[in-house]
């Protein structure tokens, strides 16, 4: 007991404790960074990154959502408010689409059970607003998301193509 | 009784059962597209593949194998596991795989079923057969490619709806389905195709795209549409009723249900109450419900007791009928009416002096049946399809006093008015005397006309001479088509001693105060007194007003309704009430307080513990009696000589149009497509 004490106090009065700390220093200073100057840096991100909805639409313009509700009836959070009705030309299309954004959680559930690949999440996770109505969104910004990054979904789902 | 064994268990069938009801029986289901029980047996799916021993060694269709005592029944075995998946595979050669846009989707038989008893992928990689969409109805929505071809819907015309519009042509790959001339199925049993279609190749076109079934909330309530009492689902979203199915109920409807009583849901967003109305200088102007409520009873109040009135409509409920009923009788008006067609039944001291005594099940014993100013394809289709099925099997003779309707049934036209009814025809006189069950069905088209109490009159005798109101049975059928008429009757919603009825009620100068609880059938345009109408829709008891206070629709209040069999039923709430409106019991309430007359029951609860404390008959739900009711004919009617015989034109049915009768359907643009493409289209053939 008394020797434990004794080495103890060794050990502080030759400040072994710093001399270590001061040498963690040292060998990350020499490291590479692992932090990134965001916003000017970003870090790589994968392709099934599941940011902000899009809806898509096919390359001649037309929009993909047929209206099915299957994004609906898995939404976990139940995010997704859907109302549809026969549109002039007879086919089935949504007179409403909307997500709140505020209670959806991410999960990507919508996008795996759409038959359409019409909802997806996409790349961006700069969406953030001032109001919470800004937040929910309905059918006309969805699509104007879909137009936005449709290049870069479009990315996205080809490489992740194989695995599905 | 015979037995055989499923799947090693012994089950006692009834001789002539087919494998697939014995295979049910023992509990054991067995998949089918084609087969449907209240349909003859096709046999052309062969989805019931089963094993049977002794037979030959080889899958057998159960639905049109007879089974037989001491057979072996097997449903699990590999062989009929296999031959499942075969069958399923064969089925979906042709079939898209386009559930995501199909109606059908989540209630789907053929999903189901492949999800089931299928293969996991698909191994058929040629092309896939189209077929060319029909248009076969308004009311029908067709994708002719999901057709499987199990002709149920071939069937069902033919059988129950009685119209031959729809045939399958071809053979192989080419068979397909169609009607010969487009929009050819003009039934007003036309919704129930798209019902029985196990898949989506028939779908309802005025709810297409609407609502997907698993989001819909279901409530079980009555229909109002006529007064059979068809037992309804009404499914709904939100604040809005989708869609309108019918429930399997054997003693009703069985599983069918009129289109009237099934399209008729967007008229009930459309032309809503949803506030309250009072006429200033002339014109209806909002007003706050105190405004409103304050300007009725300072009315009531000013006026004599005998000089203010109610008049019931046909879609009322019991519970707001009663209400109506306390308040004017509190005041000490004798003048209330339930029935605003004027017809002739009620004030006996007997329920069966007004009931469809047979009972409707009961109707398919009759052997004779005659039908006095019955038109039954407008008043009650599903009757008709009743009596369909009776003269399909060979066994009812019908005949018919009043103008010549079309039915889905054969009928022997016997004349048409009250003077071919005092000498009918002595070949169906002999038939009646014979007859082991003979039924009269009374119309409300004969009851309705100033002559109605000596029409009554004249069926009684005629029910007397014929022997229709035995021990053991009682034919003597009266016929309403409005929901709420019995259960009026029942609480006694008839003018009191020295009251007027709805007619003298609607006489210019006979009232001060005239309260139209929901009643639009009749025209009280000529009546000077100040009108107050409760209802739910903006039609033309609404628009003669001087106040209106906005009601709720059926679907919107708990309430029980009698049919016509007298077979009392509940119906729940599915949606709210639109906008500021209120249940019509409440109304009556808080107009009541106001009046220094308070009604005695706070809550609907209360209320409708009051009505059946006085009136039992309201306490036993879905029950209707067994047994014949008595009846002492000798009540019935009057012998007074209104008219001559000879002066009465034919019974008419008070109903011109069946997809117009009453204030929600004229509100439903569906209906009146459907009106204007059946009924009008019709109008210059029936001149000719």
């Amino acid at each position: 007991m008394m020797m434990q004490r004794i080495g103890q106090a060794v050990r502080g009065a030759m400040l072994l404790d710093v001399w270590g700390a001061i040498g963690l220093s040292l060998k990350y200073m020499a490291r590479p960074k692992a932090t990134v100057n965001y916003p000017f840096e970003r870090n790589p991100q994968s392709s099934r990154f599941r940011g902000e909805h899009a809806l898509r639409r096919y390359s001649n313009g037309e929009e993909r959502c047929i209206a099915c509700k299957l994004c609906e009836a898995i939404c976990p959070a139940q995010a997704i408010t859907i109302e549809s009705e026969p549109r002039p030309d007879g086919s089935r299309r949504t007179t409403r689409y909307d997500i709140d954004m505020v209670k959806c959680i991410y999960c990507g559930l919508c996008q795996e059970a759409c038959p359409v690949d019409a909802i997806v999440e996409g790349p961006n996770q700069e969406f953030s607003v001032e109001t919470r109505e800004e937040l929910y969104y309905d059918k006309e910004r969805l699509l104007a998301n879909g137009d936005r990054w449709e290049r870069e979904i479009a990315r996205n789902l080809r490489i992740d193509a194989p695995y599905r | 009784m015979p037995v055989a064994k499923v799947n090693g268990v012994e089950v006692e069938f009834e001789p002539g059962m087919t494998v697939l009801q014995v295979a049910e029986r023992a509990g054991e289901e067995i998949p089918r597209f084609c087969y449907h029980e209240r349909l003859s047996i096709a046999g052309n799916c062969r989805m019931c593949l089963v094993e049977v021993k002794p037979g030959p060694p080889k899958p057998q269709a159960s639905c049109a194998l007879p089974a037989a005592d001491g057979q072996e029944i097997f449903t699990k075995t590999p062989m009929v596991e296999k031959a499942r998946k075969g069958v399923m595979e064969f089925l979906l050669i042709n079939h898209p795989l386009d559930c995501p846009i199909c109606d059908q989707g989540g209630e789907c038989d053929l999903q189901d079923q492949a999800m089931y008893y299928g293969r996991d992928e698909s191994r058929y990689l040629e092309n896939k057969r189209a077929v060319e969409e029909k248009a076969i109805s308004p009311t029908i929505k067709t994708y002719m490619t999901r057709c499987i071809q199990c002709t149920r819907c071939v069937r069902f015309v033919t059988e129950i709806a009685g119209e031959s519009e729809i045939g399958l042509i071809s053979r192989g790959e080419d068979a397909e389905i169609i009607t010969y001339v487009e929009d050819a199925v003009t039934s007003e049993l036309s919704g129930n195709l798209s019902d029985i279609c196990p898949v989506g190749a028939l779908t309802h076109r005025p709810w297409q795209f609407h609502y997907r079934p698993w989001e819909l909330k279901k409530t079980f309530s009555v229909d109002v549409m006529d007064g059979m009492g068809s037992s309804i689902r009404v499914d709904s979203r939100g604040a809005e009723v989708m869609r309108i199915l019918p429930r399997v109920h054997e003693g009703v409807n069985e599983e069918w249900l009129g289109d009237k009583s099934r399209y008729i849901v967007d008229g009930l967003n459309r032309q809503r109450l949803d506030r309250p109305y009072v006429r200033r200088s002339g014109k209806l102007t909002p007003a706050s419900w105190d405004e409103a409520l304050d300007a009725v009873a300072a009315k009531l109040s000013a006026s004599s007791p005998d000089r203010v009135g109610v008049i019931a409509g046909d879609l009322q409920d019991a519970e707001s009928m009663k209400a109506a009923l306390d308040l004017f009788r509190a005041l000490g008006s004798a003048n209330t009416d339930c029935r605003q067609d004027g017809s002739a039944l009620g004030g006996g001291a007997e329920r069966a002096g007004w009931l469809f005594n047979s009972t409707i099940a009961g109707i398919e014993q009759a052997d004779v049946v005659l039908l006095v100013g019955a038109d039954l394809k407008r008043e009650a289709p599903l009757l008709g399809a009743r009596l369909r099925k009776g003269w399909l099997a060979n066994h009812v003779t019908v005949g018919a006093v009043g103008r010549a309707v079309e039915t889905t049934f054969g009928v022997k036209q016997l004349g048409g008015g009250l003077q071919s009814l005092l000498k009918l025809d002595k070949d169906f006189v002999r038939l009646m005397e014979g007859a082991k069950a003979p039924a009269i069905i009374v119309g409300p088209g004969a009851l309705s006309r100033e002559d109605g109490p000596q029409v009554l009159r004249a069926v009684a005798d005629m029910a007397k001479a014929y022997n229709v109101v035995r021990p053991d049975w009682n034919g003597l059928n009266f016929l309403h088509n409005a929901a709420s008429r019995v259960a009026g009757l029942d609480m006694g919603f008839l003018p009191g001693a020295g009251g007027l009825s709805a007619r003298e009620m609607l006489k210019p100068g006979a009232l001060d105060v005239l309260m139209l609880l929901g009643a639009d059938e009749c025209d009280a345009s000529a009546s000077s007194a100040f009108k107050v109408y409760v209802g739910s829709h903006g039609d033309r008891g609404a628009h003669g007003a001087d106040v209106i206070l906005p009601a709720a629709a059926w679907v919107e209040k708990p309430g029980l309704y009698v049919n016509m069999e007298g077979r009392v039923q509940m119906g729940e709430r599915a949606v709210f009430p639109k906008g500021e409106a209120k249940e019509d019991w409440a109304i009556l309430r808080a107009l009541s307080e106001r009046l220094g007359k308070t009604l005695p029951y706070d809550s609907h609860d209360q209320l409708r513990a009051l009505l059946m404390a006085e009136h039992p008959s309201f306490g036993r739900i879905d029950y209707v009696p067994e047994a014949a009711q008595p009846l002492d004919l000798s009540s019935l009617g009057d012998r007074k000589l209104v008219q001559k015989a000879e002066d009465t034109g034919a019974f008419a049915s008070p109903i011109t149009d069946y997809y117009l009768s009453n204030p929600i359907a004229r509100a439903s643009v569906i209906m009146a497509e459907l009106s204007a493409l059946r009924v009008k289209a019709q109008a210059p053939m029936a001149a000719e």
